[in-house]
């Protein structure tokens, strides 16, 4: 309850705010405070995304959009709109009714928790992984993540499509080179970030984590270098060209897998005739589909940040 | 490879976009593109004819038996669906090359292929699934691609456009996953045929309520059913013309049949309708749409605009045929869908011409367009034809069945205002009829040359679609009433 009226409060502040840089660093808190409530809820792999993604990545990234336009809201548009607040309190006030014939939470006989739940809880034999939220994000429901790849690399075309060719202006060279401390500083951590990301990334199994945390880590690693070591020399290393193979290439190993299950004779990504052993199986496909997430969510996420990077301030 | 059929169609598409991407070059991911749609094609009729042979199709993604897994599941209704949203993307997709020239720089063609057939891949998706989440996932793919789409418009006003269409569709999605979420929270399964049946033991409650509420304001949202229009008009004005004659044929398409699915497969015609009254909303809905939507058309000076309007009264003429819960007024639906398909996007494609050649779809730039370009002006005509509903024409089939289905319902009244409102249809084709036919050329007008035979052919193949449809009735009409007898009386094998 306390972490909830954090939420509000903050959001409240959000509205409030003209000052736009201080409104995203608010957006991150946010963030980090709804993490916080997945935690308490016993949503970790939720935690952990929300945590990675909301907190950390969308931040910077907004943060280098306000970086390309002014720093201040139109005070223009903070009146009072009656008309849609009236809407928002009507759909408000339905959904709460709506809450009034809801199962209470926690309650185990809910039928989220007899219906399905039960073979789930029991996939050890058929999956054979500790992690259940993987197995059923990586297995049962790996059509709905090869679906979420997807909508990744989606948005990696639409801004690939749409910035590419509003590059104007000379390029400057915003590499913080001056800064003898900082460079060093920040050199130290970026092979720790990315050994993380690479654990996150195959102990997915077992613990929280998996592709879309591990790939957000990644990027989050490069961003860093290129931050303190400027876009130019970044960008030697990862060339737009590359960077659109990496993000197809996500998609396409993903699709892969389950091609290739296919050819094995199973059903579209059914992992269990990928090895003799059905659970071999399992392990061998998940382990390949979250490398495929993790790749593409990494490249989207680094070519996202050189992309608006890359444009200057008009 | 036989058993594959469901999974292939979406799967061809969506392995295609990145190898598009790969490929870089805009005429080897054209042949990729038009590849994958026209396989897809393939694929659809091929379902369709094993569909009408052994009933509904069910595919385990992953080998998981469902509720655990994901199932496709592919019955009469969506066949019919998934029929036209390939079919109208392979037509409209073999026009491309030359229209886009146009409208986008060439170095970004590549991508705007991949675009294409994610967009593509979301609404096949959207279709075939039988999972209530993965439609969700996949209409995030759609959206998602299709604000893309739009934002290629050849003037700044597309960005804008697309970002309307872009907070609009984001609310319209947030509203299904909510219900969604309602529903799994008091079914426990995420299986459309599971939680049907679950819910139909659970009769109707609070919660049941408002997921009902939130699921149809967010596909009327994606469907633009009036008044959840606003960001229609704008998006099919300024997206690139081939992007309007490929969305204006598709995209509110899968969100109506979204709509269709949710209300007869999830609720139930006893739920849905006699609990909890949802023809009392939809029906006054659809028929002010069926009005007010074809009257603003009439006042517009922009072609394109004029077909977007009459594309909502469209909706509201489908949406009518949902709200009377027949077998005949949901049979009146599913074939509009599909005849208006085909005539909008004939329509838009002969738009996308004269795009091509004037570069404008002003009324007044548009003048004695009969004698400059007589193929394109004569096409447009065809498929004006049979938006009004002129007997032979396909418009005129589906008319029909509302018609009789307002009558056997007993709504009269109904039946009437479906007549009047044809005639304002009458009125706005008219228009532009007018302009092209019984207007001078302005003086200082260039010669024109005729649209090139790559545009001109696709858009011909679907003017005869319009007539074909009006004349021979056994594919749309046949599949369409067993689809709807599916639908209002269960009983699926």
């Amino acid at each position: 309850m306390v972490l909830l009226a954090f939420l509000v409060a903050i959001t409240w502040a959000i509205i409030q705010l003209r000052d736009l840089f201080a409104a995203v660093m608010l957006t991150g808190i946010f963030s980090l405070i709804s993490a916080c409530l997945f935690m308490v809820m016993d949503a970790v792999d939720v935690a952990f995304t929300e945590a990675a993604v909301g907190a950390g990545i969308s931040t910077i990234l907004m943060l280098r959009t306000l970086a390309l336009t002014e720093g201040r809201s139109d005070p223009r548009y903070n009146r009072l709109e009656l008309g849609p607040l009236a809407v928002v309190v009507a759909i408000g006030a339905v959904l709460i009714y709506g809450t009034f014939d809801m199962p209470r939470f926690g309650d185990p006989n809910a039928p989220i928790h007899t219906h399905m739940v039960p073979r789930f809880l029991e996939q050890s034999s058929e999956i054979g992984i500790p992690n259940i939220v993987t197995s059923i994000l990586g297995s049962y429901r790996g059509y709905d993540t090869f679906g979420e790849t997807t909508v990744v690399f989606t948005a990696a075309i639409g801004v690939f499509l749409l910035l590419s060719d509003l590059r104007r202006g000379r390029r400057v060279d915003d590499a913080l080179r001056d800064d003898i401390i900082l460079r060093i500083g920040a050199k130290a951590p970026i092979p720790f970030i990315m050994v993380f990301a690479l654990y996150v990334q195959f102990h997915g199994d077992y613990g929280p984590g998996g592709g879309f945390q591990a790939g957000v880590i990644f990027a989050a690693a490069i961003v860093l270098y290129t931050l303190v070591f400027g876009l130019a020399k970044a960008e030697k290393i990862f060339r737009r060209r590359r960077l659109e193979l990496l993000v197809a290439g996500g998609v396409l190993l993903y699709g892969a897998v389950g091609v290739v299950s296919m050819l094995f004779g199973g059903n579209f990504l059914d992992y269990n005739v990928l090895a003799h052993d059905p659970v071999h199986g399992q392990h061998y496909g998940i382990l390949l589909i979250e490398l495929g997430v993790g790749i593409t969510v990494a490249a989207v996420m680094v070519s996202l940040f050189f992309l608006f990077a890359r444009r200057q301030q008009v | 490879m036989i058993e594959h059929l469901p999974i292939l169609q979406i799967l061809v598409p969506m392995l295609t976009a990145p190898l598009c991407v790969l490929s870089r070059r805009p005429l080897v991911s054209w042949g990729l593109a038009l590849t994958a749609t026209w396989f897809a094609l393939a694929t659809s009729i091929q379902l369709l004819i094993r569909v009408l042979a052994e009933g509904t199709q069910s595919y385990e993604l992953g080998g998981w038996p469902p509720p655990w897994g994901i199932e496709l599941r592919i019955d009469l209704v969506n066949v019919f669906v998934l029929l036209i949203v390939t079919a109208i993307s392979s037509v409209v997709l073999t026009a491309a090359p030359r229209s886009l020239e146009k409208e986008i720089s060439s170095d970004r063609h590549y991508l705007f292929y991949a675009a294409y057939l994610l967009c593509m891949t979301g609404l096949l998706g959207m279709t075939a699934t039988g999972d209530a989440f993965n439609v969700f996932v996949f209409l995030e793919i759609s959206s998602l691609s299709s604000y893309i789409l739009i934002s290629l418009g050849p003037t700044r006003r597309a960005l804008h456009s697309a970002f309307q269409y872009l907070v609009m569709g984001t609310l319209g999605g947030t509203f299904v996953l909510l219900g969604v979420g309602m529903l799994y929270m008091v079914t426990g399964t995420l299986n459309i045929v599971d939680m049907g049946a679950r819910l139909g033991d659970l009769g109707p409650n609070r919660t049941v309520l408002v997921a009902l509420a939130v699921i149809v304001v967010g596909t009327s949202i994606k469907m633009a059913l009036f008044p959840l229009h606003a960001w229609l008009p704008n998006a099919y004005t300024y997206a690139p013309a081939l992007v309007t004659a490929f969305l204006a044929a598709t995209a509110t398409k899968v969100a109506y049949y979204m709509l269709v699915k949710f209300v007869f497969r999830v609720f139930g015609v006893e739920l849905a309708f006699t609990a909890l009254r949802l023809d009392a909303v939809l029906m006054p809905v659809a028929i002010l749409a069926m009005f007010i939507a074809s009257t603003v058309a009439i006042y517009q000076s922009d072609v394109k605009r004029i077909l977007a309007y009459s594309s909502l009264a469209q909706i509201g003429y489908m949406v009518l045929g949902l709200s009377l819960a027949s077998v005949t007024g949901l049979t009146g639906g599913i074939v509009h869908l599909f005849n208006h398909a085909i005539m909008k996007s004939a329509l838009f494609l002969a738009l996308a011409c004269v795009v091509l050649r004037i570069g404008s779809t002003q009324l007044n730039d548009m003048r004695g367009l009969g004698r400059r370009m007589p193929l394109t002006a004569a096409a447009f005509v065809g498929a004006g034809l049979g938006l009004i509903g002129v007997p032979m024409t396909a418009g005129f089939v589906s008319k029909w069945f509302l018609v009789l289905a307002a009558l056997e319902s007993g709504y009269w009244p109904v039946a009437v205002l479906i007549l009047l409102s044809s005639l304002l249809a009458v009125i706005y084709i008219w228009r532009v009829i007018e302009v092209m036919y019984f207007q001078p050329p302005p003086d200082d007008a260039a010669k024109l040359t005729e649209a090139p035979w790559s545009m001109l052919g696709p858009t011909w193949v679907l003017v005869g679609a319009t007539f074909y449809f009006g004349i021979s009735t056994s594919l749309t009409v046949g599949v369409a009433s067993q689809a709807a007898d599916l639908l209002v009386n269960g009983a699926a094998p």
